[in-house]
């Protein structure tokens, strides 16, 4: 498969923009599964993984082709989603319906500190009941976990995505997954 | 209900991302069989983990590439025109020929802005007219730039010019006649010009064959 994506990247840095439509055919459900997991939000995750690829195509000279490239776009789209997710933190949309849990909104569940009444948990489907404990976690965490448990991607790998040395990332998925543990000791 | 230590936390972390030492292990294990509470915590874990698994594959929602496509940026029109222009390398060749051409043509418009005709025996010159006198006969052809041509006698070859008038006379001309005031027509004539002397080379050197 890298053979035939730097195949497409060659095709793209002489000007052949079509040659980038297979490429993100290639890689839109990965990337878009990274940016969902970590946005928790369909429209976001949408926009954050569009303006991935749109960075990506930009950028596609500076990609070095003896590396992977997935690792590269998905370290712009992590860098991309922990922006947003700085950005937006004090941002709630207070008034919106918060997920199965029908007349309930996130001014209901503030006073919480963000945590959802127990009965509420327990009446959430199970998948819904992931994104939500992943969302919980800090960012630095969350990324960790994402790339470890849903993309099952090595720690080596994950360690370049997120340019940090492999020890830390070990450390963030240990922490990452008490941290679950104990959202999740309910459960 | 007695501690462990911390490290036994740090061991099972190790052991779920599969790198804890055999000798790391054996102490976790008998931990594990003795402490109800660490049971319990690595329980929580491995449950921890298979429920982060388990969360479904999800997909790009319908239409993504292309909506991808859409907000790329358009390829810019500089390299939009080198992309062109290094796919057709001929037509490349043949604009820049043109261009230099023109513009040395050009030039040569604009600096020959002088007075000067083709010398030839018996015109006379007044002013800026050259003149083939009544009774006179010329043979060959006569070129004028930046000045008039009367012929009031015989002329037998063609006429050209340029930046001026040829003033229609009772004489007898047996070429062509040719006035030329326009730019455009200059450079015009110029190329049809070099057309006929690389023509005429050719059919030189075809002559040269045949002989």
């Amino acid at each position: 498969m890298d053979a035939l994506v730097n195949k497409r990247i060659a095709q793209v840095i002489k000007g052949d923009q079509n040659a980038f439509a297979e490429i993100v055919e290639l890689y839109q459900h990965r990337l878009y599964q990274i940016c969902y997991r970590m946005l928790g939000n369909k429209h976001e995750a949408e926009d954050i993984a569009q303006e991935a690829f749109m960075r990506a195509y930009v950028n596609i000279h500076t990609f070095d082709q003896n590396r992977k490239f997935s690792t590269w776009l998905y370290r712009i789209a992590t860098n991309l989603c922990i922006d947003r997710i700085r950005k937006k933190k004090p941002d709630y949309y207070l008034d919106a319906e918060v997920r199965g849990a029908e007349g309930l909104n996130m001014y209901s569940s503030i006073a919480n500190d963000d945590e959802l009444p127990e009965d509420e948990l327990v009446k959430m489907e199970i998948q819904e009941r992931v994104q939500y404990e992943i969302s919980r976690l800090p960012e630095k965490y969350r990324a960790a976990i994402v790339l470890k448990y849903i993309e099952e991607l090595p720690l080596a790998e994950i360690s370049e995505i997120l340019d940090l040395p492999l020890g830390t990332v070990k450390t963030r998925i240990h922490r990452g997954r008490e941290a679950l543990r104990k959202q999740l000791s309910n459960l | 209900m007695k501690t462990c230590p911390d490290y036994i936390v740090q061991y099972m972390n190790d052991y779920l991302d599969g790198d804890l030492e055999p000798s790391e292990e054996r102490v976790l294990k008998e931990n594990l069989v003795t402490c109800q509470d660490c049971q319990q915590i690595y329980h929580e874990l491995t449950k921890t983990v298979a429920f982060v698994q388990s969360a479904s594959q999800i997909e790009a929602p319908r239409g993504f590439v292309e909506a991808t496509m859409r907000k790329l940026p358009k390829q810019n029109q500089r390299s939009g025109a080198q992309r062109w222009f290094k796919q057709h390398p001929l037509f490349t060749a043949a604009a820049i020929f043109f261009v230099l051409m023109s513009a040395a043509l050009f030039t040569s418009f604009n600096n020959e802005q002088q007075f000067s005709f083709t010398k030839q025996p018996n015109v006379i010159v007044e002013g800026n007219t050259v003149i083939v006198p009544e009774g006179e006969v010329v043979r060959g052809d006569i070129k004028v730039r930046n000045g008039d041509l009367r012929v009031d006698g015989e002329l037998h070859g063609n006429v050209t010019v340029v930046n001026g008038q040829y003033m229609a006379s009772s004489g007898v001309i047996t070429g062509e006649v040719e006035e030329i005031d326009q730019v455009f027509e200059w450079l015009w004539y110029n190329i049809k010009e070099g057309f006929k002397d690389a023509a005429s080379i050719f059919s030189n050197e075809a002559a040269l064959v045949n002989d």
